[in-house]
């Protein structure tokens, strides 16, 4: 409680199961609350819309690599086959669709696995190793079998207090202030203006 | 939804009964049971059989870089191989492990797109065999090409020659095929670790831990702001594993499919070489985790309901495959090439009857008896039966391979292969690493999908409020109510 309160992340509150998780962060959504989270140690079924979330995106990257991969399979076999140095093979001809398909295919499966991967480490600010909540001790269970919500004080709508009381409403237990940690190398000329990031 | 009057709920909870499924986690469970049930087989001191086995299996798995040594050392003529029998151990080998490590992939992604819950449980251990399997597929064609220094010729890599790979050549497609399917079934395993290495980050007790599985999980926070994305990109992943797990073994089988060689010359190869791939699959599968599960106590997470399941598949598959084999015959008859007709007479009833035999045995016959419910229930019956797959698939390699080729075109270059003690040792070796490699896994990382598993129970379910017992029913689409 003596910490300052630019280091504030945010109000976190547990909840008993995944359907009352699921109500709170509905209620959460129609009451206009954009930086915050729920936390659950598997997806929970319903909890997109719950949220209020949009499709994800990380198909976009998926389809990017799937394109780069079979461009890239046609320029290569095309390139070492056709251009760069012709070859006859058993009378084959240079380039013919039918014996490149496999590769067509295989090229653009990898790429978009690779796509896809980069997407969700993208889309989900992976690898991430540090982050507020996990100051907060109830959090462990966070991967075992706990329920949590996270109110994020960046949220023009947050209010120490009224949010506590919010969360209570909503059936939150253990509601704590979980707090940034201090930066370790303070810079007198950045003085606490970045609690609000 | 459900009618209002009362007779016909009646009748709709009675057909409930008669339909209703078994649970997928026994007992009634609950979460925090399954966390710590399987985080505790990674967190508690190995036992000693863990210890015994691991020692004598890294002994056998030694046997691999020391058989490869001495053949890199001496030359490819410790090996059996020769004319006409080009392709021999190695080449069955290579096509058995590969084989092998189709059942994990399959599990994980098509079984994931059909919506078979009871996935979770065995997908994690699948996948893990999975790439065992195709590490120890990769080195037999490795080494095969004879001079194993210049195996990087294979990727599209200029080079001083200015001469590039034959992109018509199956071989080349094989090398793509095989990597790909390495590298996407690393990363689709890896994705299915992050949160269960999140949940041993968070209980570990010893900082050392805690920086491993940290770094390993990527800072894994299960908001739902990741979650959203993380099933996204585990559905596409899925999506395009399932084409990939089929094409691996067909392109594999397009090695011996495009050449001219009579008994490999088939259009039937592809879905053939996929069916039996999927079985002897399923058969390795069973043979790990069955032990695994009476060991760790896993009977709740791996249920009979699984290995029944696992059972019926490895019976569809073996039968498959039994299809296969007899309508290789009947074309053989009905295209009336005599050429073609010899080398299937001589595959049956040739020198080498006793492999074919041995492997109607083992992959047609056999599994039949999974169509007795006392031979699926009983998981130890179950491990004997699956022995059979497991051997009968390495002799349809040997048939396929080693039949079709020691009696070529030319009467004069006829010959009979015989495997040498380095073949032999080689073998045994991978076999070592494989297993080996299964007992470092199931030690430092969590063999269970938790957070699928999790997934499963009622408590998953949103509109489960604990006031009525609603086990097993998770996959009933629950009637829309609790929103007022």
């Amino acid at each position: 409680m003596s910490r300052p309160e630019s280091t504030l992340h945010g109000l976190g509150a547990e909840f008993p199961s995944a359907a009352s998780l699921m109500h709170a962060a509905e209620k959460v959504r129609d009451s206009g609350f954009r930086k915050w989270d729920v936390y659950s140690p598997f997806p929970i079924h319903g909890m997109d819309a719950a949220m209020g979330f949009q499709r994800s995106r990380v198909s976009l990257f998926s389809l990017l690599g799937g394109i780069t991969g079979l461009t890239s399979a046609f320029v290569l076999i095309y390139y070492t086959s056709a251009l760069n140095y012709p070859l006859i093979v058993q009378g084959k001809p240079y380039f013919a669709l039918e014996p490149s398909m496999p590769i067509f295919f295989e090229l653009t499966v990898l790429l978009t696995a690779f796509g896809t991967i980069i997407g969700l480490l993208l889309l989900t600010l992976m690898p991430r190793l540090h982050h507020p909540v996990f100051n907060w001790d109830r959090f462990k269970r966070v991967s075992d079998d706990g329920f949590f919500l996270v109110l994020e004080a960046g949220d023009p709508r947050f209010e120490k207090g009224a949010s506590r009381r919010f969360l209570e409403e909503l059936g939150g237990s253990h509601i704590t202030e979980i707090y940034q940690d201090p930066d370790p190398f303070p810079h007198p000329a950045r003085p606490e203006a970045k609690g609000h990031a | 939804m459900r009618a209002a009057n009362p007779a016909s709920e009646a009748a709709f909870a009675k057909a409930a009964e008669y339909i209703d499924r078994k649970p997928l986690v026994s007992n009634k469970r609950p979460l925090s049971w399954i966390t710590d049930h399987v985080c505790r087989i990674v967190e508690q001191p190995a036992p000693l059989w863990w210890w015994i086995a691991t020692v004598f299996f890294g002994a056998v798995a030694a046997l691999t870089p020391a058989m490869l040594t001495y053949l890199v050392a001496t030359g490819v003529g410790v090996w059996g191989l020769n004319v006409p029998v080009c392709w021999a151990w190695d080449i069955t080998n290579f096509v058995f492990w590969i084989g092998i490590g189709h059942a994990g992939t399959l599990i994980s992604a098509i079984l994931f797109l059909t919506r078979q819950k009871w996935r979770t449980s065995i997908n994690r251990s699948a996948e893990a065999m999975t790439i065992f399997a195709v590490i120890c597929a990769g080195i037999f064609p490795a080494f095969h090409v004879g001079r194993i220094w210049f195996a990087w010729f294979l990727f599209p890599i200029p080079n001083a020659n200015a001469i590039w790979q034959n992109f018509r050549s199956p071989l080349l497609w094989d090398v793509f095929a095989v990597s790909t399917y390495f590298t996407v079934s690393l990363i689709f395993w890896y994705l299915g670790l992050i949160p269960d290495l999140a949940s041993l980050r968070d209980r570990a007790t010893t900082r050392l831990r805690q920086m491993v599985y940290g770094l390993l999980s990527l800072g894994w926070r299960g908001s739902n702001r990741q979650w959203t994305h993380y099933e996204k990109a585990y559905l596409i992943l899925a999506g395009i594993s399932t084409p990939l797990v089929l094409s691996v073994h067909s392109v594999v089988s397009f090695d011996f499919a495009t050449s001219i060689v009579p008994g490999w010359h088939t259009t039937i190869f592809p879905p053939y070489f996929v069916a039996g791939a999927i079985f002897g699959g399923f058969a390795m599968v069973l043979t790990l985790l069955i032990p695994f599960r009476e060991l760790y106590g896993l009977h709740d997470l791996v249920t009979d309901k699984h290995i029944d399941n696992m059972c019926k598949i490895t019976l569809l598959t073996g039968s498959l495959v039994g299809y296969a084999y007899s309508m290789e015959f009947f074309i053989a008859w009905y295209s009336g090439n005599p050429y073609e007709i010899y080398a299937f007479m001589n595959r049956a009833f040739g020198p080498y009857w006793w492999a074919y035999w041995a492997m109607i045995t083992c992959n047609v016959i056999a599994p039949q008896l999974f169509w007795f419910k006392y031979c699926r229930q009983n998981p130890w019956v179950v491990l004997a039966l699956v022995m059979f797959p497991n051997t009968g698939m390495w002799f349809e390699r040997f048939v396929i391979i080693v039949t079709s080729i020691h009696r070529d075109f030319l009467p004069s270059s006829w010959g009979y292969f015989s495997p040498t003690w380095v073949d032999i040792t080689l073998f045994i070796g991978t076999i070592g690493l494989f297993v080996f490699l299964f007992l470092l896994f199931v030690r430092f990382l969590p063999m269970i999908t938790m957070f699928e598993v999790k997934n499963v129970t009622p408590e998953a379910d949103p509109h489960h409020h604990g006031e009525h017992d609603s086990h097993g029913h998770a996959s009933r689409p629950a009637p829309a109510k609790a929103h007022a």
